[in-house]
């Protein structure tokens, strides 16, 4: 396998994502307010107010959207030792959003559909783990084919949680009333519009580099969990316990991302496959790699959600599907 | 390398609820180079997996050093004992040289030392070109002997092994088991189908009926015609080749 050297693969997708966050704050209805960066004048007051209310937290929070997906993408892929897995095909946004659209309609704020998306994530992912617990966390599969039987059972499982959330969906939808079918409609889409709090975003920034540090520490393990179970545990892994922390880790990124940006789809998925491609499939520098190709890929898709046809605004998750899937096939079809 | 003992004390295994191995006692000794014969499905496997630490046995207890191997953290039992399985999942593509270094896992990581007893033991079982290759490009015969490599680069005394001889073409069988023989400084415990192959490796053999019953002891005494044509209930002759050979020929069935 083509795989780069790892030090210029992370090099290169900081370079691209200082490119896209100046790309971010520049570009816009309102032009040139970068100019508040050097001028601080009155007249340059309302460019401030632009610059540092509206496009940087913005734009922090689609980084950190995307990387907290792709992080919970690439840990979920390699535990399950399946690329088909990430929390959107595993129903964990189906239910964030199932719970936000039911806070909705419960007629609950902004704040409450934040909380409610994070209770539906983490029911999903609750249900999902207690449903194949026994595939997950029980003993050591020692036949390989038992294991990877095993790891199918979660990813059906969590096919089917997805479907079942999809129902809950449509049925609220079909309950909703017309006044909020358009709201509701970019939630489920993924929509960073209302994303303007600076001191939410940084926070997620921080709960994005505390996850990233934390799945660091178990990269070594997680690269021999990637060759089986009983191979892990023999050479020394302490499977059990590395399984649980990512697991959680995995949960609490897209808990946190489903709050920030909604449904956004695809980068979960992508990310981690465009960077194994690139940088092979060393969790050490893939995990890192991921998080930045995700928080790459959503910063560049909400620029141009917010830009392409404005003053009108394109839900992310629009854009992410329409960057990703053609990307992902071209993918698949140089395997 | 300091050499552990592994016990089994009045151990039992089951695969669901049909009893596989009923009371086995067995102690291995430093040094000793165990083979375990039985039909298909007579627990050799689920025996090897127990002894490994990796499932608990049905009853009874396994000791490693004296102490029940569950009580061993893991990273302390890798550096004691090693597991060739019966399978292996390739689900990404890897190099060679990556996948024997995950061995290396227990002392920290690869490294120079790491990647040097890597290739010697790959050369040695006939691996010196494959470093490079992906492990998905590998035939099945390739791969076990690349498993068996990886195995031995782990660097534990106790080797236990699940039909290393699988998937190998004449030449490679008797390479496998030469090299297994010359081993200094391990203790083994494998698993066979190939009875001549049995004979040339073992110290010490261990018959496992898979109804329970078990037969164990020293080479020489299990590995007889009678006990063999019993336990795989078929005709097995010694045939006389030469003074001391040992050589077993297997009669079809009815």
């Amino acid at each position: 396998m083509l795989a780069l050297p790892p030090r210029r693969v992370l090099a290169a997708l900081v370079l691209a994502a200082l490119a896209g966050f100046a790309l971010a704050l520049a570009m816009g209805s309102v032009p040139g307010v970068l100019s508040a960066l050097v001028d601080s004048s009155e007249d340059a007051a309302s460019s401030a107010m632009v610059l540092w209310q509206l496009r940087l937290p913005r734009a922090l929070s689609a980084f950190a959207a995307g990387g907290l997906l792709a992080l919970a993408g690439s840990l979920l892929q390699a535990l399950l030792r399946n690329p088909l897995a990430d929390a959107y095909v595993l129903g964990v946004s189906g239910g964030a959003a199932v719970g936000a659209l039911a806070a909705l309609l419960a007629g609950a704020g902004l704040l409450g559909m934040q909380a409610g998306s994070a209770l539906g994530a983490f029911v999903t992912l609750a249900a999902l783990f207690l449903l194949a617990r026994r595939a997950f966390f029980g003993r050591l599969h020692t036949a390989a084919r038992v294991a990877e039987e095993a790891s199918n059972g979660v990813l059906l499982t969590g096919v089917m949680l997805a479907a079942f959330s999809a129902a809950l969906l449509s049925l609220l939808l079909a309950l909703a009333p017309d006044a909020q079918m358009r709201s509701i409609m970019f939630w489920l889409l993924g929509d960073l519009a209302g994303a303007t709090d600076l001191r939410a975003a940084l926070a997620a920034l921080v709960v994005l580099a505390a996850l990233l540090a934390a799945a660091a520490t178990q990269a070594r393990p997680l690269n021999l969990l990637l060759r089986g179970d009983l191979q892990a545990f023999v050479q020394g892994v302490d499977v059990r316990r590395v399984r649980r922390r990512l697991v959680l880790v995995s949960a609490l990124a897209t808990a946190t991302a489903v709050t920030l940006a909604g449904a956004v789809g695809f980068v979960g998925f992508v990310a981690p496959h465009l960077m194994r491609r690139l940088a092979g499939n060393d969790q050490r520098v893939l995990l890192p790699a991921s998080v930045l190709a995700g928080g790459v890929l959503v910063l560049l898709a909400d620029t141009v959600a917010r830009t392409a046809m404005a003053p009108l605004q394109l839900p992310v998750g629009v854009l992410t599907a329409l960057i990703g899937v053609p990307v992902f096939i071209s993918l698949v079809r140089r395997l | 390398m300091n050499h552990a003992t592994i016990e089994c004390r009045g151990v039992r295994l089951q695969a669901g609820t049909r009893l596989l191995v009923d009371a086995l006692e067995l102690r291995v000794d430093a040094g000793s180079r165990w083979v375990v014969l039985g039909p298909n499905g007579a627990g050799k496997s689920t025996l090897l997996a127990t002894l490994a630490g990796a499932r608990r046995a049905d009853g009874g207890a396994v000791l490693l050093d004296g102490r029940p191997i569950e009580q061993w953290d893991a990273q302390a039992l890798a550096a004691q004992r090693a597991l060739l399985p019966d399978g292996w999942l390739d689900p990404f593509s890897a190099t060679v040289l990556d996948t024997v270094l995950t061995a290396r896992y227990r002392l920290g990581g690869a490294d120079e030392h790491g990647s040097r007893v890597a290739g010697e033991w790959l050369a040695r079982f006939d691996c010196a070109a494959l470093p490079p290759r992906d492990v998905r490009s590998l035939s099945r015969g390739e791969r076990q002997r690349v498993a068996i490599a990886t195995v031995l680069t782990q660097e534990a005394p106790l080797l236990l092994l699940d039909e290393p001889i699988a998937h190998q073409d004449p030449r490679h069988q008797a390479l496998v088991v030469d090299e297994l023989a010359r081993l200094a400084g391990h203790t083994l415990v494998a698993s066979l189908h190939d009875l001549n192959a049995a004979v040339r490796l073992a110290t010490h053999a261990l018959l496992l009926s898979g109804r329970g019953g078990w037969i164990a002891g020293p080479a020489e005494e299990v590995l007889n015609a009678e006990q063999l044509s019993a336990l795989f209930d078929t005709r097995i002759d010694r045939l006389h080749t030469a003074p001391g050979v040992r050589f077993f020929a297997v009669r079809p069935p009815r």
